[in-house]
């Protein structure tokens, strides 16, 4: 199957989706002919033109606050947030209103609206242009959270978001852009809600999200020399959430990590080791969950103080062995 | 006045609503009988009559905390409201919303929010749906004067001015953002002159003139169905009861709550309308009674509705 990266998987997704339906269309800050500051909506403003291909000023709430108007009168916006760290701006509009909406009105609105936004570090930008906030978002009801960690699952993903006729926070990571993997030409819908696995495996299970999954994959192909054979499960949505899929693996393998990049405390990866104590999967453990997270610390700037201070290949390693014992 | 005078006396009638159901609602608080809090527009009538007097019922609005008014003006069914009041099913949202988010998709009431401002930027969007759509509508979206000095405000303004959306910004200025005195908030005199700075028109207009609401909004309405963008009208008027209900009237003096009573919109369209002969006394009554009978009517409507199940209690989080 043919390759491309994941910023063209994503940019596949929205061309394909424009041209079915007319309604929908992209809103954000430097989305046209500078084609959004990672380069994912290049080009589409020449097919789309600059009314559904919308540049704005820097008015994040405006852009989230716009979309939510547009989609409650029939539109179907996607607009882009172009750091995550910049939601802060906007989370008035997304928390109090767009999230509340269908239900404090009784059922009534239908809020079908995707912001896409880039989250996590590795680029050097510093505490204010790296910051990984999904878990802020999976505590409100109302809203959805989508995290793809591959090109296949960014455009399937992003097509289901798309559709989905409830307020979706698409949540994609800048150092996966690059990444290449196999995306089928044609438009299809990855459920959301349906976690994956990444990977078969029967001495531990790793729990992983975003970049962390292909971590975890390097991880485990190390491990794999050394006789550890790691099962990889990759949520992809964080809200609504596969329990089922998670538990299972955790009764075949009976040990877990959680990896995450944003910072570990009241991270998503606290949710799921809850999930797992609660669940039937508590019984299967031979060993305390085990959680690899970011520091409690603002993201630094400096290159060896960058890469410390959020899970990189080797922490996985490290706690896999020792999880196992060897 | 290109006013009919079927429509006039409509928008007499729906004063009478706005203030009827307001007291009657203000007289149940006081029973006990409900469960949160509430704004009251009660001296505001003109505005929320006047502005949307000036639409059609198929354009939209969004309205605020203090949302009666606007709701009762778009035409909303009074039993629904009431019934939402009470945090009954059958109300407007099915006891999920109560007095602050009344909303009725469907007939273009968009939904009240408690936040205050959270409205003006989701009116942009739906000013740009309307452009992208071509369907010739306007949105009016209703803010106070508090709103005006959010972020919200700022960005939502230029946007609309610089895509010529179809929205009217309508600045209910009732003097206070709860206890702060518009006098302190902003240094200017008037909050409609900041349009002058987005580059579209603004207006001051005497909020207790119904007629003058009207007719400034009519033309900012006229201005956006022709494509040439957003007005901000500010409607200067004043709220005779407090905030909300926790309100004791500890930052204005009774006298200044009393030079306003004076100055009551509804008698003085009343006084209008009977002095160009377009109804008498008598007939004022009738509408009076009339109005009346249809609070009493959504009282009962209310009180023999059904509570909601909390067996769905999950039911509206998502579609």
């Amino acid at each position: 199957m043919r390759k491309i990266t994941y910023a063209e998987a994503i940019r596949e997704a929205l061309r394909q989706e424009m041209r079915r339906d007319e309604n929908i269309f992209l809103i954000g800050e430097d989305l046209g002919i500078y084609g959004g500051a990672f380069g994912v909506t290049r080009g589409l403003i020449n097919e789309f033109g600059e009314e559904r291909v919308r540049d704005t000023p820097i008015s994040e709430l405006a852009i989230v606050g716009a979309s939510l108007g547009a989609a409650i009168t029939g539109m179907r916006p996607v607009a882009e947030i172009m750091f995550m760290d910049f939601i802060t701006l906007a989370m008035e509009q997304i928390v109090n209103q767009a999230a509340k909406m269908k239900y404090m009105f009784g059922g009534k609105a239908k809020v079908p609206m995707v912001i896409r936004t880039p989250a996590g570090s590795g680029t050097g930008a510093a505490a204010q242009h790296s910051q990984s906030l999904e878990a802020w978002f999976t505590h409100v009801p109302g809203l959805k959270v989508v995290m793809p960690s591959t090109p296949y699952d960014a455009k399937g993903l992003l097509i289901s978001s798309i559709r989905d006729d409830n307020p979706v926070i698409f949540i994609e990571h800048k150092l996966l852009y690059k990444t290449t993997g196999e995306v089928p030409e044609e438009e299809y819908e990855i459920p959301l809600g349906v976690a994956d696995i990444k990977r078969k495996g029967e001495d531990l299970t790793i729990i992983a999200t975003s970049i962390m999954v292909q971590r975890a994959i390097s991880a485990s192909k190390e491990l794999e020399k050394e006789g550890i054979s790691v099962e990889i499960v990759d949520p992809r949505t964080l809200k609504p959430y596969d329990k089922k899929t998670i538990i299972e693996s955790i009764k075949r393998t009976g040990k877990v990590i959680i990896v995450h990049e944003a910072c570990k405390t009241g991270g998503f990866g606290a949710e799921i080791a809850a999930i797992i104590s609660e669940s039937e999967s508590f019984d299967y453990l031979d060993a305390p969950i085990r959680r690899l997270g970011g520091l409690d610390i603002p993201i630094p700037y400096n290159r060896n103080l960058e890469k410390n201070a959020v899970p990189q290949i080797e922490d996985i390693i490290k706690a896999a062995k020792e999880l196992i014992g060897k | 006045m290109e006013l009919s005078r079927e429509k006039l006396i409509d928008m007499l009638g729906k004063m009478y609503k706005i203030r009827f159901f307001e007291e009657k609602v203000d007289y149940l608080f006081s029973l006990g009988l409900v469960h949160g809090t509430m704004h009251l527009s009660i001296g505001q009538e003109a505005v929320a009559v006047g502005a949307v007097s000036a639409l059609k019922s198929d354009d939209y609005i969004l309205s605020t905390h203090r949302g009666h008014g606007h709701c009762i003006a778009k035409g909303a069914d009074i039993n629904l409201m009431m019934a939402e009041f009470l945090g009954k099913e059958t109300g407007y949202c099915r006891g999920r919303g109560g007095s602050m988010h009344i909303a009725d998709i469907k007939s273009g009431n968009l939904g009240a929010t408690g936040v205050v401002g959270g409205g003006i930027p989701i009116s942009t969007g739906v000013g740009l749906s309307i452009k992208m759509r071509k369907t010739g509508q306007v949105v009016l979206c209703f803010f106070g004067d508090g709103a005006a000095n959010l972020g919200a405000f700022h960005e939502s303004l230029n946007l609309a001015a610089i895509w010529k959306l179809p929205v009217i910004f309508l600045c209910e200025n009732n003097m206070y953002g709860m206890s702060m005195s518009v006098k302190k908030a902003v240094a200017i005199k008037d909050i409609a002159k900041r349009a002058d700075s987005y580059g579209f028109p603004g207006e001051v207009v005497d909020g207790n003139d119904i007629l003058a609401v009207y007719e400034f909004v009519l033309k900012a309405v006229k201005r956006a169905r022709k494509g040439e963008g957003p007005s901000l009208i500010e409607c200067k008027t004043y709220r005779w009861k407090g905030h909300s209900k926790s309100d004791q009237n500890l930052y204005r003096s009774k006298e200044e709550i009393g030079s306003w009573k004076k100055k009551c919109p509804i008698r003085r369209f009343k006084e209008k309308l009977i002095s160009k002969d377009i109804l008498t006394e008598e007939k004022v009554k009738v509408i009076e009674e009339d109005a009346k009978n249809i609070i009493e009517k959504a009282v009962d409507f209310a009180n023999n509705s059904p509570e909601p199940s909390v067996e769905e209690i999950f039911e509206g989080v998502y579609s």
